[in-house]
């Protein structure tokens, strides 16, 4: 039989970009990919002939540029097409356009607040700071505080001079950061509930809060410590959807030697004495390897992959601790034409970027509230964008596809989540008919739709609990209790088994960080 | 200052007011204040940009191709009918002039196009030949269709055979109730076309190509986003990376078609032609300078900023100011000079095209080129590399044939 050096079990982006490194320091790789595509929950599928859909996962900002250049992705065709609006349509025919050239931002927040227009760079400015602060930590693996070795204190004394140099000012800022909820700490700096809504939700994506649950804030730079091309904070599109960085990332695993197949799911990790052997897969068949290096989220990990039975109880005990509680769905439509916002009516740029369905505050609190007794908003968030206006390869001429982030949908439904197939389309019409309330001609134009619940992100991509970032973005589950404490550095209680997801530091979008930083940690380890 | 033909469309349009001079006429920069989205139409769907400024001329007559093989360094008798050349015409001192195309429409009939006036240059050279040359620069309008999807938004509008016109080829096309001619050229190194009008046509054009582009994504797009598109495909430009030989004041700044890297656009074996022995010569001997793509080391260039506490800075346009280039960290024996650069959002690079001293002027090598942080002078490693950087197998592919790699140019 052959051997690898290393199997990575997962074809996301994350198992996709260590397989690549893995490859590039010259160890033999192979990747099992349970389903016939790549690219995990970053995954582009025609699913109405001519119409590519990012299924899951939509934008790009976080992905470390580092990657890109060490994997060269772009020579394998990772392109991103950077986003030049944020787009807050109002029911009451208002509305707010936030763009990449600040001086046009500051004329359309100046109609709701002049006191924030001019505050606004304030706010960028000291984000800026706060993510640059931020790689210093998403781009090395979380240190063991508990730890007394050299390389750990060293460690942690390199975050703490990162740490002083922010100075007093920034410290205390990122103090409020760890703990405030997202609408208190955009409440230091902004008046405007219109400004301050759309704003606040970045802080709620993909985590069963609230805009103002404490903690929320964090959530909030973790979306804005992005990166395009130098420029913090930015997002863009994928040319050909999300799968596009899955398969530049792909192509780069497979020029280095890596091999991947897809459509061979793994049954479980060949266990013995507590060592990890290899990987047998639901057909049978079996892969030996020196070390085996899971992609799948914590939960599926642990008790899937390895099982309970290799694990000690209190290591059972923090998995199923650890909290999925996935919180959002996804509805994607094939659209027949441009669809026209009743405050800005015909095309534009202000379609091009994002579109946020977040009319105040109140509107997301009141969203969140249903989903804390166990049913989906009726009105909910939604983070809409309309990638064939500016990628023509995702659609055919003049037809678009237009993808929903929609939240909040429990994954725990009062009535038990196996009953969600029931409230599929149900869901899919609550957001239909929220949208149109600002595109009356919508439903018009709706050539086909997909509804992915939560349970469906689970069955489908093979997200526990269907969250987004396997695992919630909550403090303490982060950094060096990300997944577990005891077992943050991508290792775990298993020889030879390691871990590179989202559920790894330092977490979810579309990163790459998991996937290096282990596959980095591993060739450091000699481990290979 | 004039204004095209187009001006009454591009004046509606240009909400920045970001205007420049070229050649005299208006032309505009960015539409909007930001030119990322113009750039990213070239690189992904397509823009439509005005080349009108472009000097023109129309070269007509019996003797028309061996009159032209004088003036420039390609054999024109050579370029079959439908096909464009790029190349430059030099001084008898074998410097260049100026770099442009030549179109062949017909076996007598001719088109140029140059950056600078060129018409008494070429007068110069009129005697003993049967041929007619004409100035048509300010009665033909130019537009540059550029990108991925042009050429499904050009086949809506005229009845060209856009398929089988292959890149550096030409023809005349029929659109609704006015004549075109295309040729599949440009300046951004993609796939694209340059559409050439009587001046009446022009607003119609204009119009039909917005109208049939909407749903391919066109947007009408600026000199800037051209900028860091040309840069990108190692495309030199006139007093930014090279000078007219015949307009600077020392002869340090006049350069050969080798020095500028076009030595592939000279053909020597054949009869004479203005330049070709001292082309010869050099040619022999040796070229003192070579224009060379760099490419620049982001890890150097982050670590520089992030001794000043700063996160890197990139430029939102192409830069093209001259800046030293040395054979080593010492920064004492300079050996060159970039004469142009820009981050490249597409290949995730910060590339330069550079002068560089022949001998460092070979791909891989390693150079410093100086880099300003924080007002302080540092220097980054940068690595020599051909000037052209981007080279998508679409600017060349035609449907049903994608493998089409033979040189056309």
């Amino acid at each position: 039989m052959k051997k690898y050096d290393a199997i990575i079990v997962g074809g996301g982006h994350n198992g996709l970009i260590c397989a690549a490194y893995l490859a590039k320091a010259g160890r033999k790789v192979l990747v099992l990919e349970r389903r016939h595509v790549l690219g995990g929950a970053a995954v582009s599928e025609e699913l109405y002939p001519g119409f590519t859909f990012s299924v899951a996962s939509y934008v790009v900002s976080l992905f470390r540029p580092h990657i890109i250049r060490e994997l060269d992705l772009a020579k394998h065709g990772y392109e991103i097409i950077p986003m030049d609006c944020s787009f807050l349509p109002l029911p009451d025919g208002d509305s707010l356009a936030r763009w990449a050239d600040g001086n046009r931002s500051r004329e359309e927040i100046q109609h709701f607040s002049r006191k924030d227009a001019d505050v606004y760079p304030e706010f960028s400015r000291v984000m800026t700071l706060m993510s640059q602060f931020a790689k210093n930590i998403i781009d090395h693996p979380a240190p063991d505080i508990t730890s007394l070795s050299l390389k750990e204190i060293r460690a942690m004394l390199r975050l703490g001079k990162s740490f002083r140099s922010l100075g007093p000012d920034l410290f205390h800022m990122n103090v409020k950061l760890l703990t405030m909820s997202a609408v208190d700490f955009l409440d230091q700096w902004f008046e405007s509930d219109i400004l301050k809504a759309p704003m606040s939700v970045s802080g709620i994506i993909g985590t069963f809060q609230g805009v103002r649950s404490p903690g929320t804030a964090y959530v909030l730079l973790h979306h804005y410590m992005g990166e395009l091309d130098g420029a913090f904070r930015s997002w863009g599109f994928s040319k050909g959807g999300t799968g596009g960085v899955s398969m530049a990332c792909a192509r780069a695993a497979l020029s280095f030697g890596a091999e991947i197949r897809t459509d061979a799911p793994a049954a479980s990790i060949k266990i013995k004495n507590g060592t990890s052997h290899g990987v047998v897969l639901e057909n049978g068949d079996e892969f030996d390897a020196k070390l085996v290096v899971s992609n799948l989220d914590p939960r599926r990990t642990y008790m899937g992959l390895v099982g309970e039975q290799h694990l000690d109880d209190e290591v059972v005990k923090q998995i199923n601790r650890y909290k999925f509680r996935g919180s959002s769905g996804k509805v994607n439509l094939a659209l027949d034409r441009v669809p026209e916002f009743k405050c800005r009516p015909g095309d534009g740029d202000h379609i091009r970027g994002d579109i946020a369905i977040a009319p105040g505050i109140d509107y997301l609190e009141r969203a969140f509230d249903q989903a804390k007794y166990g049913a989906y908003s009726q009105r909910p968030f939604i983070n809409a964008v309309i990638p064939s206006l500016t990628d023509p390869t995702v659609a055919p001429p003049g037809k678009h596809v237009m993808s929903c982030f929609v939240q909040y949908a429990p994954y725990h439904i009062k009535e038990g989540a196996e009953n969600w197939p029931k409230q599929r389309e149900a869901f899919g019409d609550a957001v239909v008919d929220t949208l149109a309330e600002y595109i009356p001609n919508l439903k018009d134009i709706i050539l086909y739709r997909q509804v992915l619940t939560p349970w469906d992100l689970e069955k489908q991509m093979g997200l526990t609990e269907g969250n987004i970032f396997q695992g919630e973005l909550s403090l303490e589950q982060l950094l060096f209790q990300r997944p577990i404490a005891s077992y943050s550095k991508y290792k775990t209680p298993i020889r030879h088994l390691w871990m590179c997801g989202s559920g790894t530091h330092p977490g979810g979008g579309i990163m790459g960080s998991g996937g290096e930083l282990a596959a980095k940690s591993i060739l450091n380890s000699k481990a290979l | 200052m004039r204004k095209t033909p187009f001006f009454p469309r591009m004046s509606q349009l240009c909400k920045s007011m970001n205007w420049k001079e070229w050649a005299g006429y208006h032309a505009v920069s960015s539409y909007q204040v930001l030119h990322d989205s113009e750039y990213f139409a070239f690189r992904n769907s397509a823009g439509l940009l005005d080349v009108t400024p472009l000097f023109k001329y129309h070269v007509h007559g019996k003797d028309a191709e061996s009159y032209l093989s004088q003036i420039m360094v390609k054999d024109i008798t050579k370029l079959g009918v439908g096909r464009v050349s790029y190349l430059c015409w030099c001084t008898h001192e074998g410097k260049v002039v100026d770099d442009g195309t030549v179109m062949r429409r017909g076996k007598e009939d001719f088109f140029v196009t140059s950056a600078d006036p060129c018409f008494s240059w070429f007068s110069r050279f009129l005697r003993g030949y049967d041929v007619g040359l004409e100035d048509v620069s300010e009665q033909i309008g130019g537009l540059a269709l550029q990108g991925p999807t042009s050429r499904d938004i050009l086949r809506q509008i005229c009845d060209a055979n856009l398929d089988e016109l292959r890149f550096f080829g030409t023809t005349k096309a029929r659109a609704d109730g006015f004549d075109l001619w295309i040729s599949r050229t440009g300046y951004t190194g993609d796939l694209g076309y340059e559409i050439w009008v009587e001046n009446q046509h022009a607003l119609r054009l204009w119009d039909a190509l917005i109208a049939a582009g909407r749903p391919y994504a066109l947007r009408p797009a600026g000199l800037n986003a051209l900028d860091v598109c040309r840069v990108e495909a190692g495309l030199i430009l006139k007093n930014v990376d090279y000078y007219n030989a015949l307009h600077v004041i020392i002869p340090a700044r006049q350069s050969s078609p080798y020095e500028l890297s076009l030595g592939w656009t000279v053909n020597l074996d054949r009869a004479p032609f203005n330049g070709r022995v001292a082309l010869a010569r050099e040619k022999q001997a040796g070229s003192q300078w070579a224009i060379v793509g760099l490419d620049l080391d982001w890890p150097e260039i982050e670590a520089l900023h992030a001794q000043h506490s700063l996160p890197p800075e990139i430029g939102n346009t192409a830069w093209r100011t001259s800046i030293p280039i040395y054979s080593d960290r010492s920064r004492k024996k300079q050996i060159g000079y970039a004469t142009s650069g820009t981050w490249s959002p597409i290949l995730k690079k910060n590339i330069a095209l550079a002068t560089i001293t022949s001998g460092y002027h070979k791909p891989g090598m390693k150079v410093q080129i100086e880099l300003t942080v924080e007002h302080r002078r540092y220097t980054v490693t940068a690595t020599v590399h051909k000037p052209q950087f981007f080279d998508p197998e679409r600017k060349r592919s035609n449907p049903g044939q994608p493998n089409r790699k033979k040189k056309e140019a």
